[in-house]
């Protein structure tokens, strides 16, 4: 195995956390479908429930199959360490669960999956953990949010659905003048098109579900921590985080920054979290998972180019009023984007189509190769109206804020042919077009 | 825990981990002593066992690393008296000492410096000399941040370690280059990875402290370390007619092969599965 140097990331895509299996000499990762572990001894046990040995117990906690995942994850994202989930909403819940209780506050970007505003606005908050949203370009929003109960930072490394791109140097860095990590949903961009913690974020996380296992058949998380955040000098500077610098009843008494220097976080997310919560992911859907992994670089250089000529072709056509994709010099946040983001920005786009709400509705409808359907970065192709279906929740000037018009339309560009999506696209606003352009019998 | 190290302008605070056990100085006691940009966490599942086994533990922090306060040592005889000196302040009289790498080395001093006050000795991941190389030390100098890439890929031997450190779902490469910036940028004024490295480098006293040893020495090293080769450990392991224990790692011995090194530990502490309780 390679070891001499450091690995590069397609390299890492296929090996990290995984080698031939010791007992079978299996070199693909086996499916460690068990609910429990044997133990060697009394002694062994005692000592694996007391964190003098390392291993596995129970798979809500851990398991093989997962860890090769989190360790994978990992070392693409250049972390120390990673938690499987059961799915992205998990990972966040499990993000905030863990350094966050009642009174606690967090400060997140308003450009937000609706999934996870809804989180944060609603759900959350009938837990005593409050949030204030900030647009995640404006800057001072955010330092004016900060109260001495926050704990946190979050945003999404391209919002949702905007594409609004985070300054993650930025926000970082106002995070940690003022004692506090930054979490990113890095989601949209995966560890390929861009790698949060060489910006300054201090935790992540990625629904699964999408750009990394690429295939659309699981739903999945996996929270990353960058092992940087120090939480000993930010509680000792804010009184903040004792969840992690003071000892824990619940589990040994374990002071978590004390057993573990760079890994805090992780294991109290894991001795607590996965333990309480139980938000674990099958071994099943983790093997699936790193299936898609063993070739994320190969698709996103794809989901890149496709979307491109996806992308340059809308931006040319009559029927579309607008097209937000960070590689337009039109869009807010294109210098940014160059900046930050400089092998693409992903295959996920928004784009506002000429006429009304029927042309969209017909606009949809009449696309064959494109799937309809709540879900991105799947290899097929897929297109929704996010005003009612993923932020139906979100009032007109919460809309407004997160930039959705009520006739925008969200892509997620796949690995197809790109000629045969933009004939679809081609023959699907032509029909829009005849919807406006027909008497209004229907 | 926190401890007042005497030193000549005054008590010094620092920091022992104590394997989760608050210290009982009249049992059997195990020192652990890290080597270069790391702390104590590189030995807690061990530190962990040993505690909750009949042993009095201290996983220390050395002087400007990690939780202890104070300038960092700038070399092996400096450092293991100011290991002395905690251990008088913490009560114990004698203990095993068990170092990695630069703490092997300073292990090494201590058990010789004292030998009345050291039950054993082991030297984790050692060579000696410890030499570091010309363009690493340059490295370390210029670009540090760079450097420590350097030395976390030689550090380790797999890109698969199991069961992980502290535990699954830990990639070591990653937590080892976290804890090795944590460490360096710990340290505002000194650039602690050329002292460390430079520490390591300039000790030349091995053979002659080895000659003053009075315990049983056991060296435990990895035959896929290409930090301190197992090649370069022999001189030192004859010096001290010390048996030698090799686990199929790299440098990083505690942290890919913990059971591994728990087994060599035992054996080299004289701690056999038979009189272990639980």
């Amino acid at each position: 195995m390679p070891g001499y140097s450091t690995p590069g990331f397609d390299t890492l895509a296929l090996h990290a956390g995984a080698a031939p299996d010791p007992a079978t000499g299996a070199r693909a990762v086996p499916i460690h479908l068990t609910t429990s572990f044997v133990f060697e001894s009394s002694e062994h046990a005692a000592s694996l429930f007391n964190m003098e040995r390392s291993g596995h117990v129970y798979s809500r906690i851990s398991n093989p199959t997962n860890a090769v995942l989190e360790e994978r994850v990992a070392a693409l994202e250049g972390g120390s360490g990673a938690i499987a989930t059961a799915s992205g909403q998990a990972a966040l819940h499990l993000a905030i669960a863990t350094i966050a209780g009642s009174g606690s506050h967090v400060v997140a970007s308003s450009a937000l999956y609706g999934g996870s505003h809804n989180l944060l606005h609603y759900t959350m908050a009938r837990f005593g953990i409050a949030t204030t949203f900030v647009r995640p370009g404006d800057i001072d929003a955010w330092r004016a949010a900060i109260r001495p109960e926050t704990k946190l930072f979050f945003g999404e490394t391209l919002g949702n659905p905007g594409l609004d791109v985070l300054d993650i140097p930025q926000v970082s860095a106002l995070a940690h003048e003022h004692h506090l990590p930054l979490l990113v949903d890095s989601t949209f961009t995966t560890p390929w098109l861009m790698r949060p913690f060489e910006h300054g974020a201090d935790l992540l996380y990625h629904s699964a579900t999408k750009f990394l296992s690429g295939h659309g058949t699981v739903i999945g998380g996996v929270l990353v921590d960058s092992g940087r955040f120090d939480w000993d000098a930010a509680t000792a500077a804010t009184g903040r985080f004792t969840e992690l610098t003071r000892a824990y009843d619940g589990f040994h008494g374990m002071v978590f920054s004390e057993e573990s220097t760079v890994g805090a976080f992780l294991l109290r997310a894991r001795r607590e979290g996965l333990r309480d919560f139980g938000a674990s992911m099958s071994p099943h859907t983790a093997w699936l998972i790193l299936q898609g992994i063993e070739t994320l670089p190969l698709r996103m250089a794809r989901h890149v180019e496709n979307t491109r000529k996806v992308v340059a072709f809308l931006a040319a056509h009559e029927k579309v009023a607008r097209v937000g994709y960070p590689e337009l010099e039109s869009h807010p946040d294109h210098a940014l984007a160059k900046r930050l983001l400089p092998r693409g920005c992903g295959s996920v786009f928004s784009f506002d189509l000429k006429g009304s709400r029927e042309d969209g509705r017909t606009f949809i409808e009449a696309l064959k190769l494109f799937s309809h359907l709540a879900n991105v970065g799947d290899c097929r192709s897929l297109v929704i109206h996010p005003a009612s279906t993923t932020h139906f929740r979100m009032d007109d000037a919460a809309l407004a804020r997160a930039g959705i018009g009520a006739g925008t339309i969200r892509l997620s560009i796949g690995l197809e042919d790109p000629d045969d999506l933009i004939d679809d696209l081609k023959r699907a606003l032509k029909a829009a077009g005849k919807a406006t352009a027909a008497p209004a019998t229907r | 825990m926190k401890i007042a190290v005497p030193t000549s302008t005054g008590p010094v605070e620092a920091y022992a981990y104590t394997g989760g056990q608050a210290l009982d100085a009249t049992r059997p006691c195990v020192v652990f002593v890290h080597g270069a940009l790391h702390d104590h966490s590189v030995w807690t599942l061990l530190a962990r066992w040993f505690a909750n086994h009949g042993h009095c533990v201290l996983a220390v922090d050395l002087p400007g690393h990690g939780r202890s306060a104070g300038a960092p040592l700038s070399s092996v005889e400096a450092i293991a008296d100011w290991l002395l000196a905690l251990l008088s302040a913490a009560g114990v009289e004698r203990a095993a000492l068990v170092g990695h790498s630069m703490g092997a080395l300073i292990a090494l001093e201590a058990a010789a410096r004292a030998p009345e006050r050291a039950s054993r000795l082991v030297m984790v991941g050692t060579a000696y000399p410890m030499a570091v190389s010309t363009a690493l030390l340059d490295g370390a100098r210029d670009d540090p941040l760079a450097a420590i890439d350097s030395v976390n890929a030689f550090t380790h031997s797999t890109l698969a370690s199991k069961p992980s450190h502290p535990g699954p779902g830990a990639w070591l490469h990653g937590a080892n280059r976290a804890l090795m910036r944590r460490m360096q940028a710990g340290q505002a004024d000194v650039n602690l990875f050329l002292n460390d490295f430079q520490v390591c480098d300039r000790y030349r006293g091995g053979i002659e402290a080895a000659a003053r040893v009075r315990c049983p020495a056991t060296l435990v090293i990895g035959e896929r370390d290409q930090m301190a080769m197992a090649k370069h450990a022999g001189a030192i392991a004859e010096a001290l007619n010390a048996p030698t224990l090799v686990l199929p790692v790299g440098h990083a011995l505690m942290t890919e092969a913990p059971d591994a090194m728990l087994a060599a530990l035992r054996t080299a502490l004289g701690v056999a599965p038979a009189t272990a309780t639980a």
